[in-house]
């Protein structure tokens, strides 16, 4: 064996290997901040309050907004919670507290399979499940894709803060009598009930950039849609069709629709993670 | 009434409310059935959901299936007003993006995710991950926006240099009109290097310290143990995240719409345009005139339904194999 073990050859080797998985990390950071930055910049620059309060103007004349498309989206995104949030947690609670053996397995693995499903084929389906026998596009039908799309994470993530409940906390609530139904709405749940929250609003606001479902379910309006059974306008769509237009004055439109959703996004999730750390901190003394 | 006799605690605990008719919120808070059964209906409604999801696909494809039978996939006439229905260009489209878009995103990602999990110290690349989750939470249509407006400016300005000197490749030829499968392909690993990574450091923190410590004991430089010990370790995993991945990619719709110029034709150049399942199922669905092109369409949607679930329960299946460590994609 040679004087300096390893020899130097691996040594290069080895910084060499090591600078480049530090450059691969540089750029996929780089990636990011372009993104962000390149839609803060366009989408801030088109901004203006006519975007948030009136609907779109003619092809060919500027001013106008998206205020239609906000609205449906706001709409579309309550339907989908109404839908998907209470299967997500009554599913959630069942896995966590009830289901043991072949059918947890089951439920849960189909229900992590429902969730790779691309979401185009979930438009297709619901279009044939609610299109094809109301005859049209609906508000309702949206809703009804996004909810479904919501199941699947709503679920899961209810199970795995309400496993994260210590045993003994069970346990204890069983030791005074309670039933195991009250156990569980009086003590498993609250227990957890920050990490639901947190889970259900980022899952909310990932069907919120939800596009291909809505394409062929909601469809698109443009003007207001009033109740529920008409087509209407969302942000994802708005920002599709304008994007594809030959029109610059739509173009801008598109940046400030995609300006308003990612913040949209982005704030809900900060939130939530900061509801979610308060919450262990108050749980932890 | 009820409740003076619960709050009293001489009563014993088997008579408590008997004596009284209870109301439904009374038993439905005691009986723990109702619970079961209640939580159960939202459990098992996930498994009626994919039944009928499968049903509907099944069934509202079934003319085009009885029409060109196996041969859809691999004819290349796509033809609405003649009823010819072949979904060649599509699914060459399909995988050629999706395979370029992991050979470009499965090297950089698995860097950044060895970067991430065995150089950078706890703390930073905590923050890093959580940026870089950031990407994942981008909704598809958005990167379609950036990929218009942003990238593909960029690429007409690189891309009439790179031919200059590596033209002569068939993959490379050709004119540059900005859709391609090429940019589709860059704009996929941009959304699917996120999953990669996250899953991929995951796994490697998750491997235990002592196969680190006996590389190292032997005299292996830092990368020595990360290439050789760490990583074949981690394996399983990081194929469950490239399997994922593929999924996601395969079925990724609007930001490949956007870029990839929606041209049924099969060319071997990536700098061509070209369609994807997806894209063509988006673009035509809502003008689909008459039955069997609309079950053309759906019969698409079965296809990608089926090849989407094969990789994403590959995928679950290896990280389910890996032991005692949860992995959440």
């Amino acid at each position: 064996m040679s004087a300096s073990y390893p020899p130097l050859s691996r040594k290069i080797i080895n910084v060499a290997m090591l600078a480049l998985t530090g450059l691969c990390t540089l750029l996929v950071l780089a990636v990011l901040l372009t993104i962000l930055g390149y839609l803060l910049w366009k989408g801030a620059s088109s901004l203006n309050i006519a975007f948030f309060t009136k609907i779109p103007a003619p092809v060919g004349q500027s001013g106008g907004g998206v205020e239609n498309a906000i609205v449906g989206t706001l709409k579309l995104l309550a339907l989908a919670s109404a839908i998907g949030v209470p299967i997500g947690l009554l599913g959630g609670i069942y896995l966590s507290e009830f289901a043991g053996g072949w059918s947890a397995f089951t439920i849960r693995y189909t229900t992590d399979l429902l969730n790779g499903v691309p979401s185009v084929v979930m438009g297709i389906f619901v279009y044939t499940l609610v299109v094809l026998p109301m005859h049209h596009f609906s508000t309702m039908a949206g809703g009804i894709a996004l909810g479904i799309m919501m199941i699947p994470i709503a679920l899961r993530s209810t199970e795995d803060f309400l496993r994260a409940v210590p045993r003994s906390l069970r346990e204890g609530g069983l030791a005074l009598g309670a039933s195991k139904s009250e156990t569980i709405f009086t003590i498993v749940i609250p227990a957890a009930i920050y990490g639901i929250i947190t889970g259900i609003m980022l899952d909310i606001a990932r069907v919120a950039g939800e596009t291909a479902p809505l394409l062929f379910t909601a469809f698109g309006n443009l003007y207001d849609s009033p109740g529920w059974m008409q087509p209407t306008a969302s942000l994802p769509v708005v920002i599709y069709n304008y994007a594809i237009s030959p029109y610059d004055v739509w173009h801008q439109q598109a940046w400030a629709a995609g300006f308003v959703l990612l913040s949209g996004l982005l704030v809900i999730s900060v939130v939530s993670r900061m509801v979610l750390a308060r919450g262990k901190k108050l749980s932890h003394g | 009434m009820a409740n003076t006799v619960l709050a009293t605690p001489e009563v014993p605990f088997e008579s408590r409310g008997l004596d009284k008719k209870q109301t439904w919120w009374e038993r439905l808070r005691k009986g723990d059935e109702v619970v079961h059964l209640i939580t159960l209906a939202g459990g098992w409604s996930i498994l009626v959901i994919t039944g009928l999801l499968v049903q509907h696909l099944w069934v509202y494809s079934r003319l085009s299936r009885h029409a060109f039978g196996w041969h859809f996939l691999v004819d290349s006439t796509w033809d609405p007003v003649n009823g010819v229905f072949g979904a060649w260009p599509f699914v060459y489209g399909t995988v050629v993006t999706s395979l370029l878009a992991l050979a470009i995103s499965i090297p950089i990602g698995l860097g950044a995710a060895i970067f991430l999990a065995e150089l950078a110290p706890r703390k930073l690349s905590n923050a890093l991950t959580f940026l870089i989750e950031l990407l994942a939470a981008v909704p598809s249509v958005i990167y379609g926006l950036i990929g218009i407006f942003l990238l593909i400016p960029v690429l007409f300005n690189v891309v009439p240099y790179f031919q200059k000197y590596f033209g002569w490749l068939p993959i490379f030829n050709g004119t540059f009109y900005g859709v391609s499968y090429f940019s589709a392909s860059i704009v996929l690993s941009i959304m699917v290097v996120p999953f990669i990574i996250s899953i991929s450091r995951e796994v490697l923190i998750s491997v235990p310290v002592s196969q680190r410590e006996a590389m190292m004991a032997l005299g292996a430089t830092k990368w020595d143990v990360t290439w050789r010990a760490v990583v074949p370790y981690a394996r399983q995993g990081i194929m469950g995240s490239i399997f994922l991945s593929l999924a996601r990619a395969l079925g990724e719709t609007m930001a490949v719409t956007m870029v990839i110029g929606n041209v049924a034709q099969v060319s071997t150049s990536l700098m061509a345009p070209g369609y994807t399942i997806a894209a063509v199922i988006a673009n035509e669905f809502t003008e689909a005139t008459g039955d069997l092109y609309l079950h053309a369409l759906i019969e698409l949607g079965l296809v990608l339904f089926v090849v989407t679930m094969i990789f994403n329960a590959l995928a679950r299946l290896l990280m389910l194999t890996m032991k005692g460590h949860e992995v959440v994609g």
